[in-house]
């Protein structure tokens, strides 16, 4: 039943992990094979990173399988990141018989009751005849409005159940109109509100991936003549080497970013959240700016920055309607002071070293994959600086844990990318700690030969919590130097090419050596200790505030006293 | 408890209507729950659509409702939710009170039990229970009355609410097209 609903529904791969609650799911795989793959990971969080990466670019449904009690729990980081990130994702977990539910059966986990606030819908399914229902709604609700995951619990016993399969043409719940299709009178305002600005930004974000309003947003920036700005899980929703394209903002955003907020007129919000991490201190985010929001989620609208209009729907359905009504502009006097700035505060350079800077290889990683690979990467420094040198042209090629901020999200999405899409080169920017937590799947990544080029930006430290104990903390490096064990044979240990770079002259060379490679590579790339991530944004300050350089370390200090005690 | 009707008047009332299935109150109140909101009081029961349950909320009025209304609409088990606190709404809790009564101050409960129109369900040899219903400040004031006998224990419905006039509080929802499972509720 569970197969034959998942057929229905168009699922060809999935990633999971079986045992004792989910024995009869697996025994029927065999007959659905080669309809359905199945992925065997080597722990759950991996089948949920997986299966919510594989979901993120192919846009569509990722569904990952595990079994009751344990197996479920091991779900939860990943299905609280497919949350935070919106992503649809469906998980069907088996459960302990009927016979032993509530009464502590051997692996036994409320597993509903534990995802009530981290799933947009979840369900115990105890008749077998209402498994395709319970799946076709899984689905609906899981890919229909704002995404998120979906978790379908079901009894060992009801899986080994026979019953006749009905598959429901349509579902309809009383309680679920996602509202796609915005308030043509918001519509106009919002065009009147960008006639008017002499200094628009547009911020773009996730919504924009997700509704493939990839040349919708194109139009609206070009037909308008605003620039773009693309929050962290926007990126690669807009083209990266288009002239109005600005990069992202926010924390560890470029300066010209957060400077060019403060002083607009009109911030165009689509599909993003105004998200602490972008805005700063909110109090003062774009004090002379009016907002207009774009945005599927009603709950989003107004919780924290209020828009002067709101268009309430899908983003692409939303600018498409907008750019009816949106016509060119000149804006010569905004375009030069954001060049200004940005000739002033390049953020994105830095100098010639021996040693390697980790810029410098995410940089080259980036250079040498000629704008035609998926990046994905994991939590942390390495995150943000592939988030500021990565300019990429390929529409949703950029696969990051943004909302929860996932460390070692890098390896399993890693999977999901490449299962996705066999034939496209995938890199895998990692942290040293990050990839720790998730190594074990190159076991996974081993068996099914999935080509992924590992690039590991090891500092022998958890790098941005080093950062913040530098800054922060009177450089007080508790618990955040990592003695690591050797990459390369590490690498050896699951039959995967292993390769090193320690100078700045073997970056090249290694890159070339992995792309020429036709299976899996892991780089380890041995980068400079005590490099900063830079433009910053210290906790608790607005983004004028904004520290371009560590030669601006005092400005950095008197924030510090500012934000004390702030995260 | 309140003891003094402007506090009251400025409470959330917040009323919805949910699919009448296990877990929906635990999805509810997890959601108030994530923002560290206290709730006041809570009633729930039955409402006039067959599968469907009517909740009434009473939050306290620092509380940053709009947010969590919002929240709570977006789980699939609720048809709707909405804060009618700034509405003319009708508004009635029912309060159960076991009073220490004998034979020589009875007559005077009573009496205090006629000012408030509230019945007397049961008379033992030293106590009496009284059901009493209105807005809670009528209860509030009824319950300091009798705390001189002393109470010996109490137990409020919590608020229920409508709004007035001819208007359904709610928009029906749309029974057309209803095809959840197949003969019936998953359930």
């Amino acid at each position: 039943m569970i197969l034959e609903s998942l057929v229905r529904e168009g699922v060809t791969d999935v990633f999971g992990l079986p045992g004792g609650a989910t024995l009869p799911l697996y025994d029927a795989l065999p007959e659905y094979h080669p309809r359905i793959r199945h992925y065997l990971v080597k722990h759950e969080q991996a089948a949920a990173h997986a299966a919510d990466a594989y979901a993120r670019v192919i846009n569509g449904p990722g569904v990952c399988f595990a079994t009751s009690g344990p197996g479920a729990t091991n779900l939860v980081t990943g299905i609280a990141n497919a949350w935070m990130d919106s992503v649809p994702l469906v998980c069907i977990t088996g459960a302990v018989i009927t016979g032993l539910l509530g009464r502590d059966g051997f692996q036994e986990a409320d597993i509903t009751g534990i995802t009530i606030p981290i799933t947009k819908h979840n369900e115990l399914v105890l008749d077998v005849a209402k498994i395709p229902y319970a799946i076709r709604e899984a689905f609906y609700i899981a890919k229909t409005g704002r995404p998120g995951p979906v978790l379908v619990d079901i009894p060992r016993d009801v899986q080994q159940q026979k019953a006749e399969f009905v598959w429901p043409e349509r579902v309809y719940m009383r309680g679920y109109h996602p509202q796609i299709s915005p308030d043509p009178e918001e519509v106009a305002r919002a065009a009147e509100l960008i006639q008017q600005a002499e200094r628009p930004l547009i911020l773009s974000g996730h919504g924009v991936v997700i509704s493939g309003a990839y040349e919708e947003l194109r139009e609206l920036a070009e037909n308008g003549n605003i620039p773009v700005i693309t929050t962290l899980l926007g990126i690669s929703g807009f083209p990266g080497s288009h002239p109005l394209y600005m990069g992202m903002p926010g924390m560890h955003g470029m300066y010209w970013n957060n400077i060019a907020i403060s002083e607009a007129d009109l911030i165009i919000g689509v599909g993003m959240r105004f998200d602490d991490r972008v805005t700063g201190r909110l109090k003062d985010f774009a004090p002379n700016a009016k907002i207009v929001h774009l945005e599927i989620d009603p709950a989003e609208v107004g919780k924290n920055v209020r828009p002067t209009a709101t268009l309430q729907g899908d983003a692409r359905t939303s600018l498409r309607e907008l750019n009816k009504l949106v016509s060119f502009k000149e804006r010569g006097p905004w375009m030069a002071r954001i060049d200004e700035v940005r000739s002033q505060h390049p953020s994105i350079v830095f100098p010639e070293t021996d040693g390697i800077l980790p810029q410098y290889a995410i940089k080259k990683i980036y250079e040498m994959s000629n704008n035609d690979c998926y990046i994905v990467t994991g939590v942390g420094q390495h995150q943000m600086w592939a988030a500021q040198y990565f300019w990429s042209d390929k529409p949703n090629s950029w696969v990051t844990s943004g909302g929860l901020g996932t460390m070692g999200f890098e390896v399993p999405a890693a999977m999901g990318v490449q299962a996705a899409k066999p034939g496209e080169l995938v890199w895998a920017i990692c942290g040293d700690g990050g990839f720790q937590m998730t190594l074990q799947e190159l076991a996974t990544i081993s068996e099914y030969q999935w080509p992924i080029k590992f690039a590991i930006i090891n500092n022998g430290h958890h790098g941005m919590v080093r950062q913040w104990q530098h800054l922060f903390y009177k450089n007080n490096l508790v618990a955040s130097p990592l003695r690591n064990p050797d990459f390369v044979k590490l690498a050896g240990a699951f039959d995967i090419m292993g390769l090193r770079a320690s100078h700045h002259d073997e970056v090249e060379p290694v890159i070339k050596e992995a792309l020429a490679h036709k299976g899996p590579v892991l780089i380890d790339f041995r980068v400079k200790q005590d490099e900063d991530c830079y433009p910053m944004v210290p906790p608790g300050a607005s983004l004028d505030e904004t520290v371009d350089l560590p030669s601006e370390y005092n400005a950095l200090a008197e924030a510090r006293q500012r934000a004390a005690g702030v995260r | 408890m309140s003891t003094n009707g402007f506090d009251s008047l400025r409470k959330h009332t917040i009323i919805a209507l949910v699919e009448d299935r296990p877990g929906v109150l635990n999805r509810i109140v997890s959601k108030w729950r994530q923002r560290g909101f206290n709730i006041e009081s809570l009633a729930v029961g039955h409402s006039e659509t067959p599968g469907l349950s009517r909740m009434t909320f009473v939050v306290d009025a620092n509380t940053d409702a709009e947010q969590v209304v919002k929240q709570v609409d977006k789980l699939v088990d609720v048809v709707d939710i909405r804060d009618i606190s700034d509405e003319e709404i009708m508004m009635r809790e029912m309060a159960l009170i076991k009073v220490a009564a004998d034979s020589d101050n009875r007559s005077r409960i009573i009496e205090i039990a006629d000012i408030f129109k509230a019945e007397i369900i049961d008379v033992a040899k030293n106590s009496i229970i009284l059901e009493v219903t209105g807005e809670e400040e009528k209860i509030d004031s009824m319950y300091a009355l009798l705390a001189d006998f002393g109470v010996i224990e109490m137990v409020r419905t919590g608020r229920v609410a409508l709004i007035r006039g001819s208007e359904a509080s709610h928009q029906p929802p749309e029974h057309e097209g209803y095809e959840r499972y197949p003969g019936g509720e998953l359930w």
